[in-house]
């Protein structure tokens, strides 16, 4: 025998986050930004350090309120919100990291200097 | 024999409404990624080009941090109310969700209003999107971004007098549900950018 209704609405509720969860997401959230923000406006380290920093809590808070505000974690099999997320992900970092590499690349090789010095080692053209 | 058949009847075509809504949370969910590129093409438009500000202030002289801290904290306590609101749609407070998703309406304006503010105040200063490519840059990212806000703030304004005037359905509750993914993903994207464009161009990185 199949279960009632009123389980499968119950267990689809549960799945779908509480108040706990919600609220846990949000402190979790406001600590994670203001640390973030004292992190910048205390210039107690170098900035190097201080973008690595804020970039792992910006990291922290993306995972935090995927899970307790869009309730990722407690999808259940087959984990398709999952894999498309991944996939985007993937999608996301080529399209950034790539266009950032090749543009240095770019702007490294056509200032003036770079194109000078590049024509005098052809030969005086391309 | 009826009386046997039927509540198992009655269970499927629970379980077929139940099946439609994940499909359709599923779709939704599609475009929100789909979305995502967007803004990561715009984030990638902005990691570039953030450095040719064309002999203007870069961000480290034109931003408030304190102002752009505001409106995080604004649209993260917007995002909590609205998850509030989608738990009072499922309890069938009518009353509740009106109030929580009025609090999230408010607050959206509110951030909207500091948004709009600090655009009108550099404009003004001089440094309107014509400036540089870094001011392009962000006008377009941030922008988009408020954008977005706005279009959620509309749809949550009709989904509330469809509520108010109507009452809570089925139908509802599945758009209050769109809509509170459309929100927090609206969060999520913030982060970055408050993470990316402010906290790093204050950092002058």
């Amino acid at each position: 025998m199949s279960k009632e209704p009123s389980i499968i609405v119950a267990e689809h509720e549960a799945s779908e986050g509480s108040f706990k969860s919600y609220l846990s997401g949000f402190v979790l959230s406001i600590l994670l930004t203001l640390a973030a923000y004292l992190a910048v406006t205390h210039h107690s380290f170098t900035a190097d350090r201080i973008v690595a920093v804020i970039v792992g809590l910006a990291l922290c808070q993306f995972m935090v309120q995927m899970f307790f505000f869009l309730h990722l974690g407690k999808e259940t099999k087959p984990r398709w919100k999952l894999f498309v997320l991944l996939f985007m992900i993937m999608i996301v970092l080529i399209l950034v990291f790539g266009s950032i590499w090749i543009m240095n690349n770019l702007n490294y090789r056509m200032t003036p200097e770079q194109i000078n010095t590049y024509m005098n080692n052809q030969g005086g053209g391309f | 024999m009826s009386e046997i058949a039927n509540p198992p009847m009655s269970l499927d075509i629970s379980n077929a409404e139940q099946a439609k809504d994940s499909k359709t949370l599923f779709g939704f969910w599609v475009y929100i990624m789909t979305d995502c590129v967007l803004f990561a093409s715009l984030f990638a438009t902005y990691a570039v080009l953030h450095h040719n500000t064309f002999g203007g202030p870069s961000g480290q002289t034109l931003f408030s941090l304190p102002n752009v801290l505001a409106e995080t904290l604004i649209l993260l306590t917007s995002s909590f109310t609205c998850g509030l609101g989608i738990l009072s749609a499922r309890a069938r407070h009518k009353d509740k969700v009106i109030f929580w998703f009025l609090i999230t309406l408010i607050m959206g304006i509110a951030f909207l209003f500091l948004e709009l503010t600090e655009f009108r105040h550099l404009v003004v200063s001089g440094n309107s999107w014509h400036h540089s490519a870094f001011l392009s840059a962000f006008f377009t990212l941030v922008g988009t971004h408020g954008l977005h806000i706005s279009v959620g703030l509309l749809w949550l304004a009709v989904l509330l007098g469809k509520i108010f005037g109507r009452g809570l359905s089925k139908n509802n509750l599945r758009q209050l549900t769109l809509f509170s993914i459309f929100w927090h993903f609206l969060d999520i994207i913030w982060i970055f950018i408050f993470t990316i464009v402010y906290l790093m161009g204050a950092v002058g990185k």
